[in-house]
């Protein structure tokens, strides 16, 4: 499986994804920059990235909290993520996130 | 000496986990501690970013939250004595003429030691910072990220942007002095206290303040004094909102901050150290937890906690230099169940 990562600079990555872990780790295994200060507890907004608009309707609902902690976060948009809240499965294989200055800068 | 400084065995910086542990190592070999955290409470990560969240890893503890883990090590160094400086970054180290550290705090407390042991973790949690093109200019001039007078908001135009606890109690405690406040945030629903967002509504309902949806995308000013805010709503809609000063609350970062100029060896913000006595390049300066790095590194709250038993070893050499080391167990000695205060009449 394949996650596709864009930096801050534009660049974009292909990263290998493992199923069952979260967007966030695989993001960090793949030695992209992601700060995730809170190692993945829904708790900091600090590995928010965008996604692209054709997986959004692909991911699992925002719940509460994620909604929540994602106050902690700026330059929010409508597909705005916490990475450490999205597992990768089969079915997001090929996902595409873009990196924020929350999670990278 | 200089008659302002206080003077211990080991000064500790960071109270998280790790470092209120190392008081109980330290303790155990007749260690007096000092600690300073930037937060205003003690249990770091623990307490600030996962108080409410179980923690299953902790040996001998299936689930236990962060700020019940904290308490309990608070109640296990109890017979150490430990002193706290809180609300305090330590800011810089230098080397005293009899050979000690003489560690600065910002809050001007000296403290001076034979060791130091860093327990940072993360490093320093410091308020968030919007990532808006040249907020930098305006800071500490007309953009805050803590109040430390609220008079100085006196009859002033404020713009608060945050949806959390600390927006909305400086809303709340500002609000009757401020010449007009607004309050932003990016939706209408508030995660923090109830009482405090029922509060901040009824304001809105009796136009005693203003609430308005959407983020802050632009600041516009001069010489470092902000005039208005451009608050960018969901629909992509520009409004400018006129003021003199901005609060924006979202919560911490960390950073590591001045131990970065300590004169430590780093390696990617992190104080490499052995896996003997999880010393740091310099002689005396320990580092503990998150902070370190070496082979095969966890960080987890578990390697803290060895990490903190074996440095004590080694700090004992340099605190006490003419004593032996004398390993005991807690189980067995009534030397160190006198010192916990559980030994046997």
């Amino acid at each position: 499986m394949k996650l596709y990562v864009t930096d801050l600079e534009g660049v974009q990555h292909e990263i290998e994804a493992m199923p069952n872990w979260t967007v966030m780790e695989i993001i960090r295994d793949g030695d992209q920059p992601m700060r995730a200060e809170c190692g993945g507890s829904c708790a900091c907004a600090t590995c928010h990235v965008y996604v692209a608009q054709e997986w959004l309707a692909k991911l699992p609902p925002m719940e509460d909290e994620e909604r929540g902690t994602l106050d902690g976060g700026f330059e929010v948009e409508p597909n705005s993520r916490l990475s450490c809240q999205l597992i990768m499965t089969p079915d997001l294989d090929g996902l595409k996130v873009t990196l924020t200055n929350d999670s990278s800068n | 000496m200089t008659t302002d400084a206080i003077s211990t065995d080991v000064v500790i910086i960071g109270a998280g986990p790790v470092g209120l542990f190392a008081v109980f190592e330290l303790g155990l070999n007749d260690m007096k501690c000092h600690l300073i955290d930037i937060l205003d409470k003690v249990g770091g990560q623990c307490a600030e970013l996962y108080p409410e969240k179980p923690i299953y890893d902790i040996p001998g503890l299936p689930i236990v939250t962060g700020q019940e883990l904290t308490n309990a090590l608070m109640k296990q160094i109890e017979p150490f004595n430990p002193v706290f400086h809180l609300n305090q970054m330590a800011e810089s180290l230098t080397k005293t003429d009899e050979g000690k550290w003489r560690v600065t705090t910002d809050a001007g407390t000296i403290i001076e030691c034979t060791a130091l042991v860093i327990a940072a973790g993360g490093g320093s949690f410091v308020p968030k910072k919007p990532p808006i093109k040249g907020i930098e200019e305006y800071e500490a001039k007309s953009v805050f990220y803590s109040v430390r007078r609220m008079e100085t908001f006196r009859d002033r135009h404020i713009v608060i942007s945050g949806g959390g606890d600390s927006a909305l109690d400086w809303t709340l405690n500002l609000q009757p002095l401020a010449s007009k406040l607004t309050l932003i945030h990016r939706r209408d629903e508030f995660r923090a206290a109830p009482d405090s967002v029922n509060k901040m509504r009824e304001l809105v309902a009796a136009g005693k303040i203003d609430l308005k949806i959407g983020q802050i995308s632009n600041l516009n000013g001069a010489g470092g004094q902000i005039e208005s805010v451009t608050v960018k709503t969901d629909s992509g809609e520009m409004h400018d909102i006129a003021c003199d000063a901005l609060l924006p609350f979202y919560g911490l970062t960390m950073k590591l901050g001045p131990v970065a100029n300590f004169g430590i060896n780093l390696h990617q913000n992190l104080i490499p150290v052995d896996t003997e006595k999880f010393e740091s390049d310099i002689p005396t300066i320990f580092a503990i937890g998150d902070i370190n790095s070496y082979p095969g590194k966890l960080k987890l709250i578990l390697s803290g906690f060895h990490e903190a038993a074996l440095m004590a070893q080694q700090a004992f050499h340099y605190v006490h230099p003419d004593r032996k080391l004398r390993f005991q167990y807690t189980t067995s000695s009534s030397d160190l169940q006198n010192k916990l205060g559980v030994a046997a009449e």
